[in-house]
């Protein structure tokens, strides 16, 4: 009633009270909608296994003492303002980070052919690629990047916003709770010539499935065979295996065999950045004339929609990367959050098998790598799990493992065990 | 095993196979250097000690220095002595500092703001949240995605509307012969090329490029030209307190516009008036009909926001936030505010001395006076902007802006002889 007096009053001023009259509400995102429902709950051994953002032992966010001393570091240096960062950000974090990824011996960045912009986070950062290829990629008839099934919910959302159709190639085989290396090489194979493919660099978001190197050796000749374009998402990197170089080797090894590629990489959770939004795009190309092209238009794009990107998360990261005892610090503190990560899935693991003899193969859950994993239960179990036992994960059986910790790991097992001899 | 796999495919075989993927950008042509942004480089590129930066709009001191303010210095120090964590912000931002930016602007007694009604979301400075707004029009804008932007306007203004999708057409508003507003050409615009529903994008205070503003008797005629063309306001407040020195006098057209009932869109920058240019901290806001409306606009700001950055930067959404919730800091924030306004304003009563009463420059200079915030359009034609760089290393946009902000009392005199002899053509 209140709202159709307004209608009437703002139709006598002449102003027009029908402009949104049409916006239609939208769905709350269903991570938001776990992480409410979570909130919500009373029952103390509530568990959050929804949350993608590190967890320490006692459940709490946890900023790493790196970071907390490379902030110590920047407020005290009285030469520090706010000004501007160039269009494509902080020289000395994007030069650090492309290093990071590719390593100090890496040909692309000998020949000065990687062109790199530093962009709000991994979501930034795929976003500006999504809408780079899509403005310049010389596409073989529509527009479509093929993305795995399944993927982070937002790579399709990412894609449909710059005008690309998304279609999925095979990759989780729910009946091994493994890969499926066959449907996703047949994939790459039947696909016309020169598709771009969307591969996560490392711990699959998720399902934490990977590919083997042998794997991705195979997968880096198709590609090349069939002149495909690899848009390689990294968001994990050194919080899959605990060791930077080692989760780095896919994506340089596809840069060392010539794979033509982009690479979209977050400080988010390996530096527990998140809420600065850090990252960084690289697109290597196949000259440094061609590079520099790249690069002009890819501030262009920048400049149109940002302007410049945030300072104070990359200063940081910077510092990290760009001070030895620094970067030899960060390293322990990826090893800290890895390594109680792997712990929890030895100790799920050993738990399900060895204490509660739960029925089935638990394998995956010590073969799955990073921060997820799909536990392999059916939707029906993961509803049970959250109002049965007020354990809270998705419905396709996704955990995100730096939700459980020496306090909650057994009671997490019991219910697991529970809905899986109920089914 | 790793190590075998690499050493048998690199090298002889890598660069054969990389010729095969020389086509991939082979296309894409070079972009070109931002005009505004561009100035910069080249400023820094001369190694000329007289040169002078009047390019990029950033404040400077008087010593020529940015300018960090006490109020953010301490508000910094505030923040990071809470020990806060990195955990992600909400898709549309730090909320309780959005609810002090939309006070800000709107007023704490604005009847939108008290009803619930204005949909607000925090946004990557002034830049992220034209962009946020111009993607929302695009997408839900009832009536033709068409675009009415001042001419002339800040330059970043056209390739943001454009690739969100509008199709950007210009009203009269700078008339070269005064250096002054173009009223009635304005008016004859928006009153009758403009088609009815046209989106139109008025610069709250400080007009960039130009300093011009409109008066607030102006500002009445204009908020009822669209009123009777229904035409969609869409505001860019990027100097709120620095055109006058005060947030509440700055505000004035957004706030009589949002009294008369119009549902405006605004996009705010604290880069300037909180010097966190780099931090990027901004927020864009539309007034909706009630809270019912407002949650419905909130959601899909959330699916825009979503695919281009999921969440904003703390950091600085932080420190405003600690500014504008604190009496003390907010208090020493003004004052701070209006010390910059000052310093600008003094420049440029000793601008217009120097030129008109010390060089008898040719010319009337008075617009130096008039104009109002950082900027100020010289009226200088390219080919003195051009020599000015090449031959008295001083630093401008090609269409004659200055920033003020880079002037202060070690260069002035230099400055005004440098313009001088660019005008008499004896640089």
């Amino acid at each position: 009633m209140a709202s159709r007096i307004q209608q009437v009053a703002a139709h006598m001023t002449g102003v027009s009270a029908e402009q949104w009259q049409g916006v239609p509400l939208a769905p709350p995102d269903s991570i938001f909608q776990l992480t409410a429902a979570y909130k919500e709950d009373t029952f103390d051994k509530k568990i959050n296994l929804g949350v993608g953002a590190y967890r320490d032992d006692n459940n709490k966010p946890w900023v790493l003492p790196v970071v907390k001393e490379a902030t110590r570091i920047l407020l005290n240096d009285e030469t520090l303002d706010h000004e501007y960062l160039p269009i494509t950000g902080l020289p000395e974090f994007t030069t650090a980070a492309a290093k990071l990824i590719l390593g100090v011996t890496s040909p692309a960045l000998a020949e000065g052919r990687v062109a790199s912009v530093q962009t709000i986070s991994g979501t930034g950062a795929n976003h500006l690629g999504a809408l780079f290829l899509s403005r310049f990629y010389q596409w073989s008839g529509d527009k479509k990047v093929w993305l795995s099934n399944p993927t982070w919910a937002n790579h399709h959302a990412i894609l449909k916003n710059v005008g690309i159709e998304p279609v999925e190639y095979p990759y989780y085989d729910p009946k091994t709770i493994g890969l499926d290396f066959e449907g996703f090489v047949g994939a790459l194979k039947n696909a016309p010539e020169r598709s771009v493919f969307l591969l996560h660099a490392c711990a699959h978001n998720p399902t934490g499935v990977d590919p083997t190197p042998e794997q991705w050796g195979t997968i880096a000749e198709v590609m090349l065979a069939k002149k495909h374009y690899a848009f390689l998402d990294c968001a994990y990197q050194g919080f899959a295996s605990g060791d930077l170089d080692k989760d780095a080797w896919a994506v340089r090894f596809f840069v060392e065999k010539g794979v033509a590629l982009l690479i979209c990489q977050s400080f988010a959770k390996n530096a527990g950045l998140y809420g600065e939004r850090v990252g960084a795009l690289h697109i290597v190309s196949p000259t440094k004339e061609a590079s520099a092209r790249v690069k002009s238009q890819l501030s262009v794009l920048q400049r149109s929609e940002i302007s410049n990107p945030p300072s104070h998360g990359a200063r940081i990261v910077s510092l990290i990367l760009n001070n030895p005892t620094l970067f030899e610090a960060w390293k322990q503190d990826i090893q800290t959050m890895a390594g109680r990560i792997i712990d929890m899935r030895k100790e799920l693991f050993r738990l399900l098998t060895e204490e509660f003899h739960t029925p089935g193969n638990w394998d995956h859950i010590v073969n799955q790598i990073g921060m997820f994993s799909f536990t392999g239960i059916k939707p029906s179990q993961s509803k049970a799990l959250i109002e049965e036992a007020h354990v809270y994960l998705t419905g396709n059986g996704r955990i995100s493992m730096a939700g459980l910790n020496t306090k909650n790991v057994r009671y997490f097992a019991e219910s697991l065990d529970k809905v899986v001899r109920s089914a | 095993m790793f190590s075998a796999l690499t050493r048998r495919t690199a090298g002889a075989g890598a660069g054969a196979l990389r010729t095969l993927h020389l086509s991939t950008w082979s296309t894409v042509p070079a972009g070109p250097p931002d005009p505004i942004l561009g100035v910069t480089e080249a400023f820094k590129a001369d190694k000329d000690p007289r040169k002078i930066n009047l390019g990029v709009g950033a404040y400077r001191d008087g010593q020529g220095k940015p300018y960090v303010l006490t109020s953010v210095q301490k508000a910094e120090a505030l923040v990071d002595g809470s020990k806060p964590d990195k955990e992600y912000l909400p898709i549309t931002g730090h909320a309780e500092f959005t609810k002090n930016a939309i006070k800000l602007a709107y007023g704490a007694d604005s009847a939108p703001l008290k009803a619930g009604s204005i949909a607000a979301t925090q946004s990557i400075s002034g830049t992220g949240a034209l962009r946020i707004g111009a993607a929302f029009l695009a997408r839900h804008y009832p009536h033709a995605k068409v675009v009415y932007l001042p001419d002339p306007t800040w330059g970043n203004h056209i390739p943001i509307f454009r690739d969100s999708g509008f199709e950007v057409r210009k009203y009269a508003y700078y008339n070269p012969a005064t250096i002054g507003l173009n009223f009635e050409g304005l008016k004859a615009d928006l009153l009758t090329n403009a088609p009815e529903h046209s989106v139109v994008l008025l610069h709250a205070c400080a007009h960039n490029p130009t300093g011009v503003d409109p008066t607030p008797e102006q500002w009445k005629e204009i908020s009822d030209i669209c009123k009777q063309r229904k035409l969609f306001p869409f505001f860019d407040m990027a100097y709120q307190g620095f055109a006058s020195g005060s947030t509440s006098r700055d505000a004035f057209a957004v706030r009589h516009f949002v009294s008369e009932g119009h549902q405006i869109a605004l996009c705010q920058s604290f880069a300037k008036n909180m010097g966190l240019y780099g931090e990027r901290v901004g927020a864009f806001s539309l007034v909706t009909a009630d809270p019912e409306e407002k949650a419905r606009v909130d959601s899909q700001l959330k699916i825009i926001i979503r695919p281009m950055y999921s969440n904003p930067p703390a950091h600085g959404a932080r420190i405003a936030n600690t500014i504008l919730s604190s009496p003390e800091l907010y208090a020493e924030w003004e004052t701070e505010v209006e010390g910059m306004a000052k310093r600008i304003i003094d420049m440029r009563e000793k601008l217009y001395n120097v030129l008109t009463n010390d060089l008898k420059t040719p010319g009337e200079w008075g617009h130096i006076k008039s104009q109002i915030g950082m900027f100020s359009f010289t009226g200088l034609k390219k080919e003195q902007t051009v020599a000015l760089a090449q031959k008295a290393h001083v630093y401008m946009t090609a269409d004659g802006r200055i920033s003020m902000a880079g002037l202060n009392s070690n260069n002035i005199n230099y400055f005004a002889e440098a313009v001088s002899g660019a005008v008499k053509g004896t640089l």
